[in-house]
């Protein structure tokens, strides 16, 4: 199939294409510091109440289904690698391995969200949903019950994110489509790549610091 | 180019056929612009209707504390009123003002280039922007919030009968706002500066505001999760700031000033940027001490993220905290020193040109300096531990964010309204309205410093009647503050019809934004300048290359 | 009209004095630097005033001396303010042993307090002149602070956790006494007095009182009440640690740290018992959350007091 080669799109505020291309890179760098703070907020306040509260965050962490959060650790790493081969597709200008590559990294999250929906069923069925219906025998209810807001507010802010994400995957995948990218012009794929590998990142400290308290 | 008197030659100074205000016309033309100059008077527009919103709550309240009790309003309609007053003048007005406004208008051009790094993202922010006030005046008609702007838990997680979880949201919304203002001008200050304007020749203008937006980039996000957490433990009855679900009310105030100290650098750095370009122009020379006033912007921000357990002093916070954030706080008071030394030497043996810009600058460095020493005052714990929650912060803050900030905001706005309207202000009646803010505000807020070492608590409604005297001389200094605001209103209005017009350089100052017209074309330059000067250059030509 | 304004509080406690004798020197200091700018600045902008169209200012250098002078100047003087203030602040937050101790409990929109002796008032505290006094602070619902403006004191009141502050008053009279944290509707109404009195008055106060028993008598008829001597006897057993001398001491625990049993650790212990186990001893203790109220709580922390107290360390708590 012949190349498809795009159009290096040069706005009207920048002089050349490397400017394009850096201003929108520290653009995007900056902009996952500001969602490192902004998961770091939750984090500083699980890691406070964990280390006022740790037979009772133990107790609740080990109602965690670690066989889900496990499989759901790979399949994000696999998405992570997927898109790289997406951005590398993209670099080499190959729109098939561009569109396949970000459908597989699509799929892959959307497992994600799945297998995530499972695990918040299991946890609605279980009464482990704080809330007026909580129950918890294994340790002091309220403190475990802080356990779950903040793993709910956690991994549903990563899953919150995650959709952003699918649903851009779905946007770059058309403009993928529609030949928009080339060797020359591949920045927009890239900037996707970061913020998908960002949320990788996140759910890497969120897995171990949520379901493997005490578990050697 | 001599500096000009207050009359133009109209001929000389007429503006250019075609510029930024008149190249399209329509509603749709301003609604959906990408123009950096057009969105900075969206938010000029938005942000003054803002401050008078907030303004009038604040004589709603001043007229209750003419009296000792408590009746002209309910308490919880006092308590909505002083709520009401801190959100909108923190959120809507302080933090975006200048870095929206002016650094918005100006941080192109006084780099040399045609627009911002990213323009469509710069009209998303005043979008959200409007849409989290949307939500916050929402939640205010339908009965507000009484949890003062500081939201502590548990009272506002789990006790107040108000619209918590709207007004948090708009406020979350609001934050975004300030994220993506601050991302589009770090970008841009590294990205997007004209050949041979290498760091060290950036006006201190810009210097601040980069400094100002690592701080919102960085800061505002933790607010934004705090507020999050908030609306979720009211709304789903979660118990994280909750005791009797086994949260922690003192994590709230941690995560809360994490971002709610660092803010207030957010609203002092820009205006002292707009200080450090007003002083060498009306003093005809060279600013003193150029890279200490830039690294100490730099060394402001990065402080300023150190200190915010001096608002925990008395919450409980052990005793050894206490002594760390006392001990940074003394530092972060420093750089600011610096800077209020160097500006008074830049007037050593100037050529002092006495205009109303100046005057606000030299405001600023007055009362900033009496707010920033009473910063001290407050960094040392055992005053902190008497005037906490106390009159004396109040009186602190706000010569800070009043006497300080906004005079800067209103220096600036006087120093780049013809570049930004192409007209001159009438000089008589904007030094006359800096006299009444200048008396009226010194009137309000420093009885204030005597009533909070007497010990009047705030956001009180009834006070005890020895306060009362003390109480009237600070509402009779509001209603005169009020009066000196409405008056720039008036004439900044009458001036973009009948001010004559202003040329591109006025004042005679120096950097790019004054080489070109005003008002500027849309893509502000005619020609891309070729920077071979320094910042300041008052003992040269201004060079274009 | 000027008789009722009032422009400086009264003293009335020992920190009194030291505090305002720092305020003082801050004053002086920052009135030095206020007239220093502004006199400088308009004395600069008056003289330098632009004489003709075509004056040129002589170029001026940087001068390093200069900026490094002022620069060395401020921190000095901050560093001195810092370490005055640091060394008061840890005098203050350090309540003598022998204190008095009363209980303060804040809720919208009252306080209550309660002597040792049993004796209870609301929106008033009756205390000793010239002893020193410990305020235990609680709080039934919302974040209050215990503030006395004549004795420069104030605390945050937090639910689920006890504060406290200490004074000792140096003169007969009455004070105010307020909330000073935004705490709701009636903030402004939670006010109260309190009332310095000679330590023979106080006495004669307290005798006047209606009779209620004391706190520690409540406490010893709680703990046998809520069994707790089934597991906690006078000697140690595998089952709970002796009670007797536990306070003020520091405790090991199981996860090795080392904490001071003071009322927060009591407080902790009953609730959650789980949390900070002792070394040598199994989790076995049932939690007493939401069968024992606040009031209890105290008074079973006093009577404990009662058991024979370990000399406190210096530390500030």
């Amino acid at each position: 199939m012949a190349e498809i080669h795009g159009t290096a799109a040069l706005a009207h505020q920048f002089d050349d294409p490397e400017q394009q291309v850096e201003a929108s890179t520290l653009g995007m760098w900056t902009f996952l510091a500001t969602e490192i703070l902004f998961f770091g907020g939750m984090f500083v306040a699980y890691i406070v109440y964990r280390m006022s509260y740790p037979q009772a965050f133990a107790a609740a962490s080990h109602h965690l289904d670690i066989i889900l959060g496990t499989i759901n650790t790979g399949v994000l790493i696999g998405s992570s690698l997927t898109m790289v081969l997406a951005v590398y597709s993209a670099q080499m200008g190959r729109r098939r391995g561009q569109i396949l590559f970000l459908a597989a990294t699509l799929v892959l999250g959307l497992i994600f969200l799945s297998i995530k929906g499972v695990e918040y069923q299991h946890k609605f069925h279980e009464h482990l949903v704080p809330g007026a219906g909580f129950q918890f025998i294994d340790a002091d209810p309220r403190h475990a019950a802080i356990f779950f807001s903040l793993y709910f507010a956690m991994t549903g802010m990563h899953a919150f994110h995650m959709v952003i994400g699918a649903g851009l995957i779905i946007w770059m995948a058309r403009r993928a489509w529609r030949g928009e990218f080339s060797p020359a012009y591949y920045t927009p794929v890239e900037m996707l790549g970061l913020y998908w590998h960002f949320v990788d990142v996140v759910w890497i400290f969120l897995f171990p610091l949520l379901y493997l308290i005490g578990r050697h | 180019m001599s500096v000009v008197a207050e009359r133009t030659v109209a001929s000389q100074a007429r503006p250019p056929r075609r510029h930024y205000l008149n190249v399209n016309y329509g509603v749709r033309s301003w609604l959906l612009t990408v123009d950096h100059k057009r969105i900075a008077l969206l938010y000029l527009v938005s942000i003054t209707l803002f401050f008078f919103l907030g303004g009038a709550a604040a004589v709603l309240f001043r007229l209750e504390l003419l009296t000792p009790r408590a009746d002209l309003f309910e308490a919880e309609t006092y308590n909505k009123l002083f709520t009401l007053h801190g959100l909108v003048m923190i959120f809507f007005f302080l933090i975006p003002s200048i870095p929206a406004v002016l650094g918005n208008f100006l941080v192109p051009l006084m780099i040399g280039a045609r627009d911002l790094a990213f323009p469509k993202l710069n009209l998303l922010s005043w979008y959200v922007f409007i849409i989290g006030g949307l939500f916050t005046l929402t939640a205010a008609i339908m009965g507000g919030v009484d949890t003062g702007w500081t939201f502590y838990t548990p009272y506002s997680s789990t006790y107040s009968n108000s619209y918590v979880a709207l007004t948090v949201t708009g406020a979350f919304i609001t934050g975004f706002s300030s994220i993506l203002t601050g991302l589009n001008f770090i970008v841009t200050i590294h990205k997007m500066r004209a050949p041979g304007m290498t760091w060290l020749r950036l006006p201190l203008f810009i210097w601040s505001h980069y400094a100002t937006s690592l701080i919102m980039v960085l800061g505002t996000p933790v607010l934004a999760i705090s507020l999050v957490l908030v609306a979720l433990e009211r709304l789903f009855q979660l118990g994280i700031f909750d005791p009797r679900l086994g949260g922690d009310p003192v994590l709230f105030q941690h995560l809360f000033w994490f971002y709610s100290h660092p803010a207030v650098y957010i609203m002092i750095l820009p205006a002292m940027g707009v200080v450090s370009e007003i002083v060498p122009c009306f003093s005809r020379k060279r600013i003193f001490g150029y890279t200490f006033i830039a690294f100490s912007s730099i060394a402001i921000a990065v402080l300023g993220f150190f200190v915010w357990g001096h608002h925990l002093f008395v919450s409980s916070q052990s005793v050894y905290a206490g002594l760390v954030f006392s001990f940074l706080s003394m530092l972060v008071a420093i750089p600011s020193a610096i800077k209020v030394f160097n500006w008074t030497a830049t007037l050593y043996k100037g050529s002092i040109v006495y205009r109303t810009p100046l005057f606000y600058a030299l405001g600023f460095i007055g009362l900033f300096t009496i707010g920033g020493l009473t910063g001290i005052f407050v960094a040392t714990l055992p005053i902190d531990v008497h005037v906490h929650d106390t009159y004396f912060i109040v009186a602190h803050f706000h010569y800070i964010m009043v006497g300080g900030a906004i005079m800067g905001y209103l220096g600036g706005l006087h120093f780049w309204w013809p570049k930004i309207t192409g007209r001159l202000y009438p000089e008589g009646w904007a030094r006359f309205s800096a006299l009444i803010i200048f008396v009226g505000f010194n009137l309000t807020f420093f009885p204030q410093f005597i009533l909070g070492y007497l010990g009047m608590p705030r956001r009180y409604a009834a006070y005890p009647d020895e306060f009362q005297v003390l109480n009237v001389m600070s509402s009779a200094g509001a209603s005169i503050l009020g009066i000196g605001y409405l008056i720039p209103l008036i004439y900044f209005f009458w001036s973009m019809r009948y001010g004559p017009y202003a040329g591109a350089n006025p004042w005679d100052a120096r950097g790019l934004e004054w080489t070109t017209a005003s008002p500027p074309p849309t893509d502000n330059f005619e020609y891309k300048p070729q920077v071979s000067q320094s910042a300041y250059a008052y003992d040269e030509e201004q060079k274009v290359g | 009209m000027f008789e009722d304004l009032p422009l400086f509080p009264v003293r009335a406690s020992t920190f009194a004095g030291q505090v305002d004798t720092l305020y003082f020197f801050l004053v002086a200091m920052a009135t030095f630097f206020v007239v220093l700018i502004f006199g400088t600045v308009i004395f600069f902008t008056a003289k330098y005033r632009r004489r003709s169209a075509t004056e040129r200012p002589p170029p001026i250098h940087l001068d390093m001396r200069l900026e490094i002078l002022w620069t060395i100047i401020p921190l000095i003087l901050v560093m001195i303010s810092f370490g005055w203030g640091a060394s008061l602040f840890v005098h203050m937050s350090q309540a003598p042993e022998d204190a008095l101790e009363l209980r303060a409990v804040g809720r919208q929109w009252m306080w209550k307090l309660q002597h040792p002796s049993g004796a209870r008032e609301i929106n008033q505290m009756h205390v000793p002149v010239g002893k020193p006094v410990k305020v235990i602070l609680a709080s039934e619902d919302v974040v209050h602070s215990f503030y006395v403006p004549a004795f420069r004191i104030k605390m945050d009141v937090v639910p689920g956790r006890y504060t406290a502050t200490w004074f000792e008053a140096t003169r007969e009279g009455e004070f105010h006494l307020f909330c000073a944290e935004y705490c709701g509707t009636q903030h402004s109404g939670m006010i109260g007095r309190v009332v310095a009195m000679k330590p023979v008055d106080y006495q004669r106060w307290l005798t006047s009182q209606a009779s209620e028993e004391p706190i520690a008598v409540s406490g010893e008829r709680l703990f046998q009440q809520l069994r707790c001597e089934s597991c906690h006897q006078t000697t140690s057993n595998e089952k709970g640690p002796t009670l007797t001398g536990l306070f003020g001491r520091r405790v090991k625990l199981e996860s090795g740290e080392s904490v001071l049993a003071d009322e927060a650790y009591i407080r902790e212990s009953i609730l959650n018992p789980h949390n900070q186990i002792v070394a040598g001893y199994r989790p076995i203790m049932p939690t007493y959350q939401g069968q024992i109220s606040e009031d209890a709580l105290h008074q079973i922390i006093v009577y404990l007091r009662t058991l024979g107290r370990a000399p406190e360390e210096k530390n500030p708590s």
